[in-house]
């Protein structure tokens, strides 16, 4: 698992290669690349153009579907669901800054003050994944049941009123409200956001700490001027493996939720294996791809880290 | 006020454990429950200690069944998806060739994309090939998903590596075949077991993919999900805490491999 770690996330900046390029083999590169490349293209790029086709047919399961061209698709699919979207990017932003506000100072941790128990936690953090993430998700059903001792507490303590108050929850109850699907998106994305945060934060001199406390920087300074710019690159990448797969993630809105809290991921997996409506269900999948491809090129402009791409 | 100053120089120290803590809670709860007996069909309340799931973890119809699916779909698909990535990253390092940042960005993409719209494109392209949706459209996508996670693994360790190296070998006439085995493979290896282990990961545990494009095959994640709906059985609880334990275990042998291999050299 050490090997694990060592390598940067999915989505880390890659830094250029200095190196020469060979001059052998002057095919060789494309026979390495032609079986993976082929396999990206007619599994992933060639689906989605059939799917771009899809969502512009009209017809019946029963007559067969035809390219008609119809565009309308997508504004009544937008008009129909757009409580489901506007439902997934709230979810998904509030567990991508639950997440931020919970994973930076256990990656913190991991990177400067862990010492020799570096190794220990770190598989804890990674182990977790090695279980079924559904049967993780399920037993926050059994953590936040009602009657049980963490609702039974924040009652006591009359959180559950002022979460109430503020609907994200339900009167003495947890489960099947917003507040139980964003703990749970909150929970199975957590990972994704520790461990980049950790490789950009590994990567601080340790002397950059030292030399702004001889400067009479104080400790919230350094971490505010020095610490958490440096760690830019593993911020940007973390929110993006989290915020992507919690907007498109229907698994802990229908464990957790109610029909109340329903998001955009469980109206496409209805659509497509329920309701059999092909059409609807592709512009819906497409509308979100292009939602998503926009906040993260705006986000990724705006974090001023465009290398990352 | 020592507490209020013994709390803010621990702060971060405490912070972290506690969110560690909240992600091993459902660890523990998973555990914790695999030993109770549960009174009806749903195992949520505790009622007694029993080691009856631990004696009979197959006791359940299909469980066992879509375990090993799951473990042969993931073998295969780590096969597949780490002989074909370590390709590609050693191309992309290696190698200056035209349509580059092309190939860079359709390996970024599906790492980039909602499971669920990969998900359901490529159950529109089954449809509409007529494909029999089973093992083979599971392994097609799992191996589809892998590819740019070990891409990206095996990358980063092959570009960090020493050129020179390979020059050295190739100074002392180790021919191309040669240095690639005996230089470049080994040095390339923690990179691509990386790779492979998390595609193995991805792929065992994967459920959104899975669940658009399996049909009627069931893999262990789908009868988690199936099982949720009817009444979860002590069993999966079972399951679940085994492979946490495997899990630590064969990582806690291979530290303490690595490190008497590390004495042993110094």
């Amino acid at each position: 698992m050490a090997t694990l770690t060592e390598a940067p996330p999915p989505l880390s900046p890659t830094a250029p290669t200095k190196k020469p390029p060979r001059k052998r083999g002057r095919l060789t590169p494309y026979w390495l690349l032609l079986p993976g490349l082929l396999w990206l293209v007619v599994f992933f790029a060639l689906p989605m153009i059939y799917q771009a086709s899809t969502s512009v047919q009209t017809g019946s399961l029963e007559e067969g579907y035809k390219v008609t061209w119809h565009f309308a698709t997508y504004w009544d699919a937008l008009s129909a669901y757009w409580p489901q979207f506007l439902r997934s990017v709230l979810y998904a932003g509030a567990a991508t800054t639950l997440c931020l506000a919970l994973g930076y100072p256990l990656a913190y941790l991991i990177a400067f003050r862990a010492g020799r128990w570096r190794n220990l936690i770190m598989i804890l953090v990674i182990a977790p994944f090695f279980t079924s993430f559904l049967i993780r998700t399920l037993a926050w059903k059994t953590i936040l049941a009602d009657g049980g001792p963490v609702v039974g507490a924040l009652n006591n303590l009359h959180v559950l009123d002022v979460t109430s108050w503020l609907g994200w929850t339900a009167g003495d109850r947890v489960l099947a409200t917003p507040l139980a699907v964003v703990c749970g998106l909150t929970y199975n994305f957590l990972p994704f956001m520790i461990l980049p945060l950790y490789s950009s934060l590994e990567r601080i001199d340790g002397r950059l700490h030292e030399a702004a406390g001889d400067l009479y920087a104080r400790p919230a300074t350094v971490f505010r001027k020095v610490t958490f710019p440096l760690s830019m690159p593993g911020v940007v990448s973390g929110t993006l493996l989290t915020f992507i797969p919690a907007a498109g993630d229907y698994v802990n809105a229908e464990l957790l939720g109610s029909t109340d809290t329903r998001m955009i991921g469980n109206v496409i997996q209805t659509q497509f294996l329920r309701v059999l409506d092909y059409p609807t269900a592709a512009a819906l999948s497409f509308i979100l791809m292009a939602a998503i491809l926009f906040m993260v090129t705006f986000y990724i402009r705006r974090s001023g880290t465009e290398d990352l791409v | 006020m020592p507490l209020v100053n013994w709390l803010k120089r621990h702060f971060v120290v405490i912070a972290g454990l506690l969110t560690l803590g909240y992600l091993l809670l459902p660890n523990v709860v998973v555990t914790v429950f695999s030993f109770n007996k549960p009174k009806g069909r749903f195992n949520y309340e505790w009622q007694q200690f029993s080691t009856d799931a631990w004696q009979d973890p197959c006791g359940v119809a299909g469980l066992c069944g879509s375990l090993s699916l799951s473990l042969q779909i993931a073998i295969w698909a780590t096969l597949g998806a780490t002989l074909l990535g370590t390709m590609i990253a050693f191309a992309l390092v290696r190698y200056r060739f035209r349509a580059r940042g092309a190939v860079n960005s359709l390996i970024f993409l599906p790492m980039a994309m909602p499971e669920v719209v990969m998900a359901a494109s490529l159950l529109t392209l089954f449809l509409n090939l007529g494909a029999q949706l089973g093992f083979w459209t599971i392994l097609i996508a799992h191996i589809m998903f892998c590819l740019s996670f070990v891409v990206t693994a095996v990358k980063a360790r092959v570009m960090s590596m020493d050129p020179r190296l390979e020059q050295a070998a190739q100074d002392l006439y180790a021919g191309p075949a040669q240095t690639f085995l005996r230089v470049t493979l080994p040095i390339a290896a923690p990179g691509i077991a990386a790779g492979a282990l998390l595609a193995f990961a991805l792929s065992f545990d994967d459920f959104i993919i899975t669940n658009f494009n399996a049909g009627s095959t069931v893999t262990f994640p789908m009868f988690v999900w199936g099982s949720a709906q009817r009444g979860t059985p002590v069993q999966i609880n079972v399951i679940g805490t085994a492979m946490f334990l495997v899990a630590v275990l064969l990582v806690l042998t291979s530290m303490v491999v690595s490190s008497r291999r590390n004495k042993q050299k110094a």
